[in-house]
């Protein structure tokens, strides 16, 4: 059984058909490219996934359990997380603040704990700090000194790099990249992508996603590419054969 | 070891010149000399500013928050029996009190979650009548009807949550001014509560001593009967204040700021938006309640025409000038903001108006406010190097 499976999901907006019965499957393990011209269903898809847009027809399910309306905070539950195109981090909070939303799973969000135990929170954020600085350690090292200061005062490198994180300390099953590339030089995309290649190295379960315009990125990193035009998916597999595609030439390269 | 008497000895003479700028504020009268005060309260923030004094000073009191606060505490009871004898300055300082313990409701609502409650002397105005007829019906103790007034509010703040959890944005904001403005509507043609004229509102009595008659405060004589009011919203006060603080330095205060900035990031992680709102939403109105219930008791007699929309304004521009989100902002906007034009009799009737600029000047040139928020600080020595 395969850990993910998307079975003819279908989104429209109006008339507009963003994502028109796109199947899709993937295991443990996978990392998986989604490529495709702007405007070809790519960052809908995710949407769609999380739960942010509902399908208005075809079925989602993880582990065989169906999660086609579910909502985003169950998405999460069930182990999918994400980035965002444009960054969804909160600059004027600390690294540590945006972080740690991750990890909202393994938090007492219980008002009367959260003011009457102030020794129980004490404890469970120096917990939590030293997890931060774990991951962030992994991650970059460089980033360790920068858990209390607020986000604002990074580069856009290392705010990619905590988003990613936030992602990561959720321990997902299924990690969804959109564009993580977008804004960064391909000096800045190769480190980062390095950095998730180590990371992947030391839990080989995880799956990803990426969604990427950069095809030398999706080249080196991914063992599997799926390609979207006008919401349908077009091709898929290996991107060396899927780029000789005739089709993926024309929907990228537009009509001979 | 040095260092921490330092800390203790620093928190004290903070305290105790905060208390004598609050004594003289309130207690001289002409205006040349409550302008002198403010100048110089005005001068002393400049030159602190400028010599970071402010900063260190707060992150001092930040890092030994329960002494702090309980000297803060003794200043404030200093300052009640230092005024014992005048009644007019004690009103003020106890209207001060109550309009803060709102205005730390409206953070925890517009500064936390980000819903802007313009109907906050609704609420106020729900906990004032609730006492005014539980006083009349019913013949329960004393502090239970505090309690129910700020429960009534928050039961009708619940109701009023659900039209707000529909819209967005400044849709939002426009469901509580119809509520503001409904509420007083209503209030003027409902004969039960008394319609314009309003209702006469016994005051409280623990233990057979009333809080409406002079107290004999010993070696000290006679004090008024405000002594009592001004040290109940004292304790009503900080009890919220510690709260509030309590909150935004938790997980909860972590969440309400994620579904503030963005709520679609935050529902990606688990967060559920609308109970956060619920949340903070619910337990402002209970503090507007607490407090508006304690005002009827002490005034004795409310009318609508005390629950007016442009209090609510009023409310709104203290937590926006103090600083948006920063509990303790609160504090000096509502001194400033109450005190000031029932002090200066010269802009009293201008009072809108100044406020009106001062809130556009602020937004326009200090849009965080007089006191910026400063960062989430789960214990006092979190990141404090050793």
């Amino acid at each position: 059984m395969s850990l993910l499976s998307v079975d003819r999901l279908t989104v429209s907006f109006g008339g507009l058909r963003a994502l028109d019965e796109f199947s899709f499957s993937l295991s443990e393990g996978d990392f998986v490219g989604l490529i495709g011209p702007n405007g070809s269903g790519k960052t809908t898809f995710f949407n769609a996934l999380t739960g942010i847009y509902k399908p208005q027809f075809g079925s989602v399910s993880v582990d065989g359990n169906d999660v086609t309306k579910a909502s985003p905070q169950a998405m999460y539950e069930v182990g999918v997380t994400r980035t965002f195109q444009r960054l969804r981090l909160v600059p004027s909070l600390s690294v540590f603040d945006n972080l740690i939303v991750g990890s909202q799973r393994g938090l007492n969000t219980n008002l009367w704990w959260n003011i009457f135990k102030r020794a129980g929170l004490r404890k469970k954020v120096d917990e939590e700090l030293s997890r931060c600085s774990d991951l962030l350690s992994q991650f970059n090292p460089r980033l360790v000194g920068t858990l209390l200061s607020p986000v604002s005062t990074l580069s856009m490198i290392d705010r990619r790099r905590i988003e990613v994180c936030r992602a990561l300390i959720s321990q997902p099953r299924i990690l969804l990249l959109d564009e993580p590339s977008a804004g960064m030089t391909h000096e800045e995309t190769r480190m980062l992508m390095e950095d998730l290649l180590t990371w992947k190295e030391r839990s080989p379960s995880l799956a990803i996603v990426l969604i990427e315009h950069e095809m030398g990125v999706i080249d080196r990193v991914t063992n599997r590419c799926v390609v979207l035009n006008y919401g349908k998916k077009i091709a898929e597999g290996e991107y060396q054969i899927v780029s000789q595609d005739p089709l993926v030439k024309t929907a990228y390269l537009g009509e001979e | 070891m040095a260092n921490f008497v330092k800390g203790h000895f620093l928190i004290t003479i903070l305290a105790t010149i905060a208390g004598l700028f609050v004594y003289f504020f309130l207690h001289l009268e002409r205006s040349w000399e409550i302008v002198l005060v403010v100048g110089l309260a005005v001068l002393t923030m400049v030159v602190s500013r400028r010599k970071n004094l402010i900063a260190r000073a707060q992150e001092t009191c930040l890092q030994k928050p329960k002494f702090s606060i309980s000297v803060f505490f003794v200043a404030a009871v200093a300052i009640i029996f230092a005024l014992r004898s005048e009644h007019f300055a004690l009103l003020m300082l106890t209207t001060v009190l109550l309009y803060i313990t709102v205005c730390f409701g409206l953070t925890a609502q517009f500064g936390f979650v980000g819903l802007v409650n313009f109907a906050g002397i609704a609420f106020f105005g729900i906990g004032a009548y609730t006492t005014a007829v539980l006083y009349q019906y019913a013949a329960i103790p004393d502090f239970l009807i505090i309690l129910a007034s700020g429960l009534v509010a928050a039961v009708i703040g619940s109701i009023l949550i659900l039209p707000i959890l529909r819209t967005k944005g400044h849709y939002a904001a426009l469901i509580t001014i119809a509520f503001g403005v409904l509420f007083r509507t209503f209030l003027e043609v409902n004969d039960t509560l008394g319609g314009p004229q309003g209702l006469k509102v016994d005051g409280i009595s623990v233990f057979g001593l009333s809080f409406n008659e002079n107290i004999n405060l010993g070696l000290l004589g006679t004090g008024s009967s405000y002594v009592t009011y001004s040290i109940l919203a004292l304790v009503l006060c900080l009890v919220t204040f510690v709260f509030v603080r309590r909150m935004e330095n938790s997980w909860v205060g972590l969440n309400m700021d994620m579904v503030r900035h963005d709520e679609i990031a935050a529902a990606s992680f688990g967060i559920h938006p609308p109970s956060w709102k619920i949340l903070a939403f619910t337990l402002g109105n209970f503090f507007a309640g607490l407090a508006g219930s304690i005002y009827a008791s002490m005034s004795g007699f409310i009318a609508p025409a005390s629950f007016n929309f442009a209090d609510s304004l009023v409310l709104v521009s203290i937590v926006l000038l103090g600083g948006l989100g920063n509990v303790f902002s609160v504090i000096p906007a509502a001194f400033l903001v109450v005190v000031l034009p029932e002090k200066l009799q010269l802009i009293q009737e201008y009072r809108l108006l100044i406020f009106g600029i001062v809130v556009i000047l602020i937004l326009r040139f200090k849009p965080s406010g007089i006191m910026p928020r400063g960062a989430r600080r789960y214990y006092p020595s979190l990141g404090v190097k050793k």
